[in-house]
């Protein structure tokens, strides 16, 4: 999937509709009694609802009877009245409750089908594996989960269902009219076509210049929100009138477009209303010329003109089933899109749950590409076991992240294997080899909720002991419980704000509570400080003793102690030894570390900054 | 996953928790609904005002619009009426009427809806300018205070329920105008059948009143529910890669199976109450439908009573009550509007406290560069000073580095130099003048800033080395090359013309810092304060840094808050702050000869003043925000 494969802004996808839609209502179609139901009251209201012109008419000629014929039938005539206003109480009654009711049960399954898609959606994203979530924005997989589903949701009711009532509506008072008197029937439905033109273009045009809008409206939301985010280097270059004639420009855009709109959608209808009116003109003039020459009675010209008003409402509506089934195409395929996607990394047909033995982990020749031809890692080989903890060090890019991240199997290697006890990683069940591997990431993610609900997020069930255990180990301990709210204090956005370091160490926390086997630390003291360091390392050492430790870092203090180090570029080994044996042997990672302890070249007065990687190395990028 | 926990975790069960420890997404709901204020209307309409002649013209249309749209049943019963009685010479003149009435209708019409939807959407356009224009002004104490978000939503959400007030108050204005001229020719036509019918109006405003309380409560369920909804999946999109990796997806889904749950029931409460209005409406429709037929019908039938009227009663019947659903809606959306209003005044009302005096100096290029501040005591809240009695000068063309730790107070002095705060006590002048003196404006022209933060923008990078300067492609070159930069951007693959993502997320952090020691070259500063980065930058870059920042010192007075040895070590001066005091000030040198805190630091490989303060007060570093 690329971005190519979505539909480009200010466009509907005409080829694409008639899959998409027919998808969409199939899965309405999974509550058929719903649907049914639906259309059977909307059948039910249609014919009560066309027979208000028929009562109407009878009451006319009802009361107009007399006139002609003299004044003996008037009892007849007065209770002839009451009836016919009873049945016209009885009938819109009828119609109101059936159409309250199928406008009830459209929206029910709507909501239905709207909770199935989000359950499957969610699911479908925990499935995805890493390298789709890399591919595709954060903020474009929201969008598709909010507003596209949403989209093709409304569909049912506003599209499919909207459409039965229509066809219903058109087709028993089409029938009626015809029964009746063909020549009026034909002027009456005159406006049909030409409404229904005008307004299913208006309603598709609406949406194409809706998502015109949406995008102007995007590039707008940008400005805004870089200047306040910026706004510091606004004020540093006193660039207030460049932030405004920005501003101007977008605002305009948005603004020149929004009034094509507006003359779009009023054009149409006033097109619409006159077209009608045209319509009932020619009528009352056909009509009328034929009562006066006493061909017709004046109920049947009422009748007719109260279908036309009948009529003239739902009409209205092709422009929101239009708009409707324009916005579903494109929500439905985005959504459709990553519904249908197989996730690359999935439990091997009869995998077993890992069965952990010492806790041995061996790299054996693992190579790994995200797209052939460019290699990431080449031939990797390592073991690490219970107690051991081995370092890795290398550039930015040089693939060390990658490294920790094969081991829980969030990609697959493309050569070579990784085993935990001898076992392949991609032959045990993912669940339990994650639950067996702990990997502390480099950005730290926290959770908008307590400091409890995150230091125990991968084990919720954990102890008050673990919680607080954990947050020793990580040197958080005593800050937290300096917080008002103590561990149940709110940390995010709408809570206390961290600083870089507390985030990380509070991901070591949760990387510690369950209490893994293997523990990889992904670069992930970086942002704290130097003293601070030391002490998580300690108690990090303390709390994994018995277990594989990775640990891949920028600064050579964190890794020096390990029992074996890796430094690697481009993805291969280069050095491999202990630190005493590296910084004799006198290569890279000698260099590094009389980099890193103040040489003439670098050095920091405060560990806020800590130069990182080899000189030696990536040239060709800056 | 619980047992599985247990076998490993040897503590007593007493203290896990009966819940599990565990939530997933939040929503916050800002109130939406607000009463009727005349004041926030009021200043509402001041925007209105320039474009008072358009508003006239529109309300031309809604009453027109509305004076033909009640004629035309009448007009139908006319008509009616002189096929009846058998004119058919009437009946061609009343439909050439008729025609032209439907005419103008349909003019009126679109000139009403046209012309108010244009203007509110420049009013808007005008609302959320003056918005932006005050947040340039405001001071820095209020943005930092405020998050984006928020401010974001003011600009957005708000402004557009005000918007949707304004489209729908003409059309509101113009159902008013309707409803009351329908009673009038009702009444005008037949007072017994006119009253008796007309009934049906308040019933049908008493059923609508009593419905909106109910539907407001069920209505903002539904809208808390989907948003509950919508952030549990946002955050679990967010920290997907956390989910996978601590196996919190079982637990996540039955988390937000819950709330996708509860958002479908209420859903379909709210869509209960939307359908139910429906029957009540055909129902009373009905009623009154009957009475024409019973009541006129005897009035046409004893001769009383032309059978147009009862027609065109029947047509005015079935449109009773479009305009009191439109009414009623109006004042939801009025309500809204008032609650937006609220806020965007709010915020346009927030002072600018930092702006020119009247009678400014405005620096010219032949001012001094010089900086001084002059025991400067200053708090962001005055009464937790973060600087005290703060003196020191910097003389043109010198290289001052400001060294300290965390919530030394070195960041303050740099913002107060740029007057983005205003002091508490004594002064802080730029070439011989107070900052509170000078012309907002021309300082930052003689001042020129870099942020330990690279803060670029979305565009090319040519446009960001530009920022606000006039700088010609070549110029842009040249300063590019000056700080190293030239070569990494020639090798991107559009070159100058590379568009940058959100906040340049596209090129390295190093490469980013580089970018903007090209932007402040450009702007060619008198005056430059630079802020090192702290953040972790490849070697190589980082050695590009230090070239690029020996180009950008040259020939200016220049104020670094450094971290990084050799940028100190270059430096004429130095000054070490600790909690907001200077405590040690001079030259490299001079400072080792004293043996004082910059001599032990400095001596002792990898010890930072950060650990120095850690070591002293407890947790410095961890001072909360919040």
């Amino acid at each position: 999937m690329s971005d190519s494969a979505a539909p480009s802004f200010g466009q509907v996808d005409v080829k694409a509709m008639p899959g998409v839609l027919k998808r969409i209502i199939r899965l309405a179609l999974h509550y058929p009694g719903g649907v049914a139901l639906a259309i059977g009251c909307s059948l039910g209201s249609a014919i009560a609802s066309l027979t208000l012109p028929k009562l109407f008419g009878h009451a006319v000629d009802q009361a107009t009877r007399l006139l002609s014929q003299g004044p003996t039938l008037a009892e007849d005539a007065r209770n002839a009245l009451l009836v016919t206003a009873g049945l016209v109480i009885l009938a819109s009654t009828v119609r109101g409750f059936l159409t309250g009711f199928a406008g009830y049960v459209a929206e029910v399954v709507s909501q239905k089908v709207g909770y199935d898609l989000r359950i499957a959606f969610f699911q479908q994203l925990q499935r995805l594996s890493f390298g789709f979530h890399d591919r595709i924005h954060s903020g474009d997989l929201i969008t598709r989960g909010m507003l596209d589903l949403e989209g093709a949701r409304a569909f049912i009711q506003g599209g499919m269902m909207q459409t039965f009532t229509l066809v219903l509506l058109l087709t028993v008072a089409t029938a009626m009219m015809f029964a009746t008197d063909s020549t009026m029937a034909v002027i009456g439905l005159l406006f049909v076509p030409i409404a229904g033109f005008v307004l299913a273009r208006m309603g598709f045009l609406l949406r194409v210049t809706w998502l015109k809008v949406q995008q102007l409206q995007s590039i707008l939301t940008l400005t805004m929100e870089e200047n306040l985010q910026g706004i510091r280097v606004v004020r540093a270059f006193s660039g207030k009138k460049h932030e405004l004639s920005k501003f101007d420009r977008s605002a305009e855009d948005v603004l020149q477009y929004s009034y094509k709109r507006i003359t779009l959608r009023f054009r149409a209808i006033s097109v619409m209303t006159l077209s009608f009116y045209g319509s009932m003109a020619l009528l009352l003039w056909y009509g009328g010329h034929k009562v006066a020459a006493g061909q017709i009675s004046v109920g049947k010209l009422t009748e007719f003109l109260t279908y036309m008003t009948l009529l003239q409402t739902p009409i209205r509506q092709i422009a929101m089933i239009f708009a409707s089934a324009a916005r579903a195409t494109s929500s439905g395929g985005r959504l459709f899109e990553v519904l249908d996607l197989e996730p690359d990394i999935a439990d091997a047909p009869g995998a077993q749950p890992l069965k952990p033995a010492k806790g041995v982990l061996r790299f054996e020749h693992v190579d790994f590409a995200y797209d052939a031809g460019r290699p990431i890692l080449q031939d990797i080989s390592f073991q690490v076991g219970p107690g051991e903890t081995i370092g890795i060090v290398g550039p930015p890019g040089s693939g060390k992240s990658t490294i920790a991240q094969l081991i829980p199997r969030f990609y697959d290697v493309t050569g070579g294997r990784i085993t935990i006890d001898g076992q392949d990683v991609r032959e045990v069940t993912t669940a339990s080899l994650r639950e067996y591997v702990g990997l502390v990431q480099q950005e730290a993610f926290l959770f908008d909720t307590t400091v409890t609900n995150n230091i125990a997020y991968a084990d919720p069930w954990a102890s008050e002991d673990r919680i607080v255990g954990a947050s020793r180990t990580a040197q958080l301990h005593d800050y937290i419980a300096a917080l008002p709210g103590g561990y149940e204090t709110r940390v995010g956005e709408r809570g206390v704000a961290l600083s870089g370091g507390q985030r990380q160490r509070m991901s070591i926390a949760r990387g510690v509570v369950p209490g893994p086997g293997i523990m990889i630390f992904d670069d992930s003291t970086a942002a704290i400080d130097a003293v601070t360091e030391k002490k998580v390392r300690e108690g990090i050492k303390q709390a994994t003793r018995s277990m594989a430790t990775v640990i891949i870092a920028h600064r050579l203090s964190s890794l020096m102690h390990a029992d074996e180090i890796l430094v690697i570029d481009e993805g291969r080994v280069i050095e491999r030894g202990t630190h005493p044996e590296l910084i004799a042997k006198g290569g890279v990672y000698a260099d590094l570390y009389a980099l890193q302890t103040r040489t003439e070249q670098g050095g920091v007065i405060d560990d806020e900054a800590a130069p990182a990687a080899a000189p030696t190395v990536e040239a060709a990028r800056v | 996953m619980s047992d599985f926990a247990f076998e490993r975790d040897g503590t007593a069960a007493s203290s896990a928790p009966r819940r599990p420890r565990a939530s997933l997404g939040s929503a916050e709901a800002e109130e939406i609904f607000a009463s009727f204020d005349p004041k926030i209307l009021r200043r509402f309409f001041a925007f209105l005002k320039p474009h008072k002649t358009y508003l006239i013209l529109a309300q031309v249309a809604v009453l027109a619009s509305a004076a033909t749209a009640m004629s035309i049943p009448f007009m139908i019963g006319r008509a009616v009426d002189a096929a009846a009685k058998r004119d058919p010479s009437r009946l061609d003149d009343i439909v050439m009427v008729f025609a032209g009435l439907v005419l103008l209708n349909a003019g009126a019409f679109f000139l009403e809806q046209w012309m108010s939807a244009r203007l509110a959407q420049k009013v808007i356009f005008d609302v959320r300018r003056s918005m932006f224009s005050h947040f340039q002004d405001v001071s820095l104490s209020f943005m930092d205070k405020t998050h984006v978000g928020r401010i974001m939503a003011r600009l957005q959400g708000d402004v557009n329920s005000l918007q949707e007030f304004l489209e729908s108050t003409t059309g509101a204005l113009g159902d008013l105008v309707l409803l009351i001229g329908i009673a009038i020719v009702l009444l005008a036509t037949d007072l017994q059948l006119g009253l008796l019918t007309l009934t049906v109006i308040p019933m049908l405003i008493a059923v609508r009143a009593v419905w909106l309380p109910f539907s407001k409560k069920t209505f903002r369920r539904a809208r808390d529910a989907s948003s509950t909804a919508n952030s549990a999946l946002a955050e679990n999109i967010q920290g997907i890669r956390t989910i996978q990796e601590t196996r919190r997806e079982a637990m996540n889904f039955e988390l937000y199976k819950e709330k996708a749950l509860e958002n479908m029931h209420a859903q379909n409460g709210s869509a209960k109450l939307t359908q139910v209005m429906v029957p009540t409406v055909d129902v009373l429709t009905g009623f009154a439908m009957a009475i024409v037929v019973v009541v006129g019908g005897n009035a046409v039938l004893g001769g009383r009573l032309d059978v147009g009227v009862m027609v065109a009663f029947i047509f005015y019947v079935q449109r009773f009550f479009d305009p009191v659903r439109m009414l009623s809606m109006q004042y939801t959306i009025m309500q809204r509007a008032m609650a937006a209003g609220h806020r965007i005044f709010e915020v346009l009302d927030v002072p600018v406290s930092i702006k020119d005096k009247p009678g400014a100096v405005r620096l010219g290029p032949d001012v001094e560069p010089t900086v001084e501040f002059r025991n400067v005591t200053f708090g962001y809240d005055p009464k937790r000073p973060v600087l005290h009695d703060i003196s020191f000068k910097v003389k043109p063309h010198e290289v001052v580095a400001l060294v300290g730790p965390t919530g030394s107070g070195k960041t303050s002095i740099m913002s107060l130099t740029h007057r983005f705060y205003d002091v508490d006590k004594g002064q802080v002048l730029v070439g011989g003048h107070d900052v509170r003196d000078v012309e907002l404006e021309s300082l930052g022209h003689v001042i020129g800033m870099v942020l330990q933060e690279p803060f670029l923008f979305t565009g090319t990078i040519e446009e960001n080395i530009r920022y606000n300067t006039s700088a010609t492609l070549e110029e842009i070159t040249e300063a590019a090359k000056a700080v190293s930069a030239h070569d990494f951007i020639m090798r991107l693959p559009e070159g100058y013309q590379t568009r940058l993502g959100q906040r340049g997320r596209n090129i390295s952090l190093g490469q980013r810092q580089l970018v903007s020691f090209a932007r402040a070259l450009v702007a060619d500063p008198k005056i430059l304060i630079l802020d090192e980065a702290t953040a972790n930058i490849d070697s190589f870059t980082e050695q590009a840094i230090q070239k690029a920042l020996k180009v950008l010192f040259a020939g200016r007075t220049c104020m670094v808050i450094a971290h990084r040895l050799a940028t100190i070590r270059d430096a004429d001066r130095i000054v070490v702050l600790q909690q907001g005091r200077i405590i040690e000030e001079g030259p490299h040198d001079e400072l080792m000869a004293h043996e004082g805190l910059y001599a032990r630091l400095y001596r002792s490989a990898h010890a930072s003043f950060d650990d120095a303060t850690v070591a002293a007060t407890g947790d410095a570093e961890f001072a909360m925000r919040t």
